[in-house]
Formats: structure tokens, C-alpha cells, sequence
């Protein structure tokens, strides 16, 4: 079965890669150095944009996460391929 | 708790069928320096640790095992619909003989995963050197796994997760000067 | 001038049946060197760039290629 995404699928992925890899980092960061506050801004920036890109996403290819903390269309699409392993 | 993403934290690529690299990378998914156990040992150490360190350790722990699915999915894309007689010929013929193309926590050499991987000594500072040794034995381990890889997209991943080792090296490196600090001699605020 | 790659000449015997490398050399990345990170250190510009260096922060960026194949000149 070949139901490949679009190129324009992978463009924003990695974009929310990219957004999430500056609040993964920060997050290190803040571990050791809690008083930056100029980190912190960046910090609550970036998660805002993620957020942002995040919910683009899932309007035109599903939930990114669950347990609730996506909604959910009819019927339930959590559970459908392709896996982040497979694309 | 932890919350799935479905997505993976950088954008894996391999370049060909190549079940040969999949039996080195075996390495780094269920050996002693591999993501497993360094997702094991850090989300461990959290129970008996000063408070200050918990973060970092919970933080480190969990970006792990983003690391172990990336490993996953090159060990995947490295083998998928590989032939019974290229997984022979790559080395893999035992591996295919015991699990077919499933993936196994083990190491290079076969070796299962084993809890002794992971050191837990309940001596704060013994525990933060002992994952600051792990970073760089897990960095040397790439490196000599991108010395044998003749794959320029997988090599870019694993150039990734080695840097990664370089971050979590720094930030424990910190988080060891943290709890040496003398204004925490006297607990009093 | 700060590298991150050291070198040394071992001892080489004539007994010895591989074929000897003469200068052989190890990794020293950044880590090793910044003690706590300064505050306000200079990021990449994009996010974009962050990831595919896989640091926020060219301080902490280290180069890797193999030593084989790049007959052995460093940064």
C-alpha cells in the first residue's frame, strides 16, 4: 500500500522538529541555570509557536498526541498508521 | 507520567537496504551504553538524589528514549523486507533464526540486555560521574559506528545523537558543580 | 588555539604485523572545557539550523567525520 504524504507533510514536521529541539534544549538548560530569564522568554516563545504548529498539523494529519491532550475527529485516528517509524 | 508523541524527535533517513550497519547499530539500542540503558539509568537515579538534579535527570531520562526510537527506526528501515539471505549475509543470520525481522534489546555481539548495565549507587556524586562516563562512552560508540558506516543519511542521524551525548555531558557536568557548591553547606534560607 | 582532537605517536615495534599508524589521535569536544555555561551565549539562527547541528549553541557544536576517511587534519 502506498499512500505516501505530501512533501508539504514533511516540510512541516520538521519544522515542528525544529521548534521542539530549541524547547528541548532550553529545557536542559533551565535544569542547571533556573535564574536565565532571558532563556525563559525564549522558552515560553518557542512553546507558544509549537503549540501553533501542532495544531495545524493535526487539522490535516491527526493527533500528535493522546490520553486527551488532542482532540480526537470521528472515528478515533490515534491509532492510524503510518507510525513515526514508518514515514 | 509520560505522554507519547507521534513523532520522532529528528528526521531520520537511511539511505539503502544495509542490514550489515543494523547489526552494529544493535549497539546503541540494547547495549551497555545504549539509549535503553541510559533512559533506565538516569529515570532511576531520580529516587535518591537531591532534589536539584531530579529535573535534569527526568529530562535527560525521557529525551533518551527519543533517542532509542530513533535507533529503532533506523534498525527498521535498515532491515525492512531485507531477504532471509541478506540477513545472512550481513552477519544476521543467528539474529534472523531467533526473531525474524523483530527487533531484540541486545547488543552487537548478541549479548541480551541486563539490568547490570545500569549503576545506581545512591551516592549522589558517584551516580552524576557515573552518567557523565556514560555520555562519553556512548559518544565514542558512535563515533566508531559512523567510522563503519559508508551511509551519508544515516551518518547524519548518528551525527545527531552523538552530539546529543556532547549536550547531556555538559548538563551532568553542571548538575555535579551544582551539588558541590558550598552555599548549600548549611541548610538554612 | 583550541582543537577538539588530540594527537599522539605510540610506540611502534618491528614485531608488530599490522601495518603501524604513526599518529593516532582522540576526541576532545567542547564539554570538556566550558565549566557552567555563561548565560547569553550566541545561538544559530534558526531554529531549523539548531537541529540539524543538534545544539542550540555553536560553543557547544562538535564536528565528527571519520579519522579514516578524512586522512586525519581536524578543525
Amino acid at each position: 500500500m502506498t499512500n505516501a504524504f505530501p512533501p508539504e507533510y514533511y516540510q512541516l514536521l520538521e519544522q515542528i522538529q525544529a521548534v521542539d529541539f530549541v524547547l528541548c534544549e532550553l529545557t536542559l538548560y533551565l535544569d542547571t541555570h533556573p535564574s536565565d530569564n532571558e532563556a525563559i522568554q525564549q522558552f515560553n516563545y518557542h512553546s507558544k509557536q509549537s503549540r501553533q504548529l501542532k495544531r495545524q498539523y493535526e487539522e490535516q494529519y491527526g493527533p500528535l498526541m493522546q490520553y486527551g491532550m488532542s482532540y480526537s475527529s470521528y472515528p478515533w485516528n490515534w491509532k492510524d498508521a503510518p507510525w513515526p517509524w514508518q514515514v | 507520567m509520560w505522554y507519547y508523541e507521534k513523532k520522532l524527535q529528528y528526521p531520520v533517513r537511511v539511505g539503502e537496504c544495509n542490514p550489515r550497519l543494523a547489526k552494529f547499530l544493535i549497539e546503541q539500542y540494547g547495549g551497555a551504553d545504549g539509549e535503553l540503558a541510559a533512559a533506565l539509568r538516569y529515570l532511576n537515579q531520580r529516587y535518591s538524589i537531591p532534589d536539584k538534579v531530579i529535573g535534569l535527570l527526568t529530562d535527560i531520562g525521557t529525551e533518551e528514549f527519543a533517542h532509542l526510537e530513533m535507533i529503532a527506526t533506523m534498525i527498521y528501515k535498515l532491515t525492512k523486507d531485507a531477504t532471509p539471505e541478506q540477513m545472512k549475509d550481513a552477519g544476521l543470520g543467528d539474529h534472523y533464526a531467533n526473531h525474524d525481522h523483530a527487533l531484540f534489546y541486545q547488543n552487537a555481539a548478541g549479548v541480551p540486555w541486563t539490568a547490570s548495565y545500569i549503576q545506581a549507587k545512591g551516592d549522589p556524586i558517584a551516580d552524576i560521574y557515573e552518567d557523565i562516563a556514560a555520555e562519553e562512552k556512548a559518544r565514542a560508540t558512535y563515533q566508531w559506528i559512523i567510522n563503519m558506516s559508508d551511509d551519508p543519511e544515516l551518518n547524519d542521524g548518528l551525527k545527531y545523537l552523538r552530539e546529543r551525548e556532547v549536550v547531556h555531558s555538559q548538563r551532568f557536568r553542571e548538575a555535579a558543580q551544582i551539588l558541590i557548591e558550598e552555599k548549600d553547606k548549611k541548610v538554612f534560607f | 588555539m583550541f582543537t577538539q582532537r588530540k594527537y599522539y605517536t605510540p610506540y611502534i615495534s618491528p614485531y608488530d604485523p599490522c601495518k603501524p599508524i604513526e599518529i593516532k589521535s582522540y576526541d576532545t569536544p567542547p564539554q570538556l572545557y566550558i565549566g557552567m555555561q555563561p548565560p547569553g551565549l550566541p545561538q544559530y539562527a534558526t531554529a531549523r539550523e539548531a537541529l540539524y547541528r543538534g545544539t542550540l549553541w555553536p560553543l557547544l557544536y562538535s564536528p565528527y567525520s571519520s579519522p579514516y576517511e578524512r586522512g586525519e587534519d581536524d578543525d
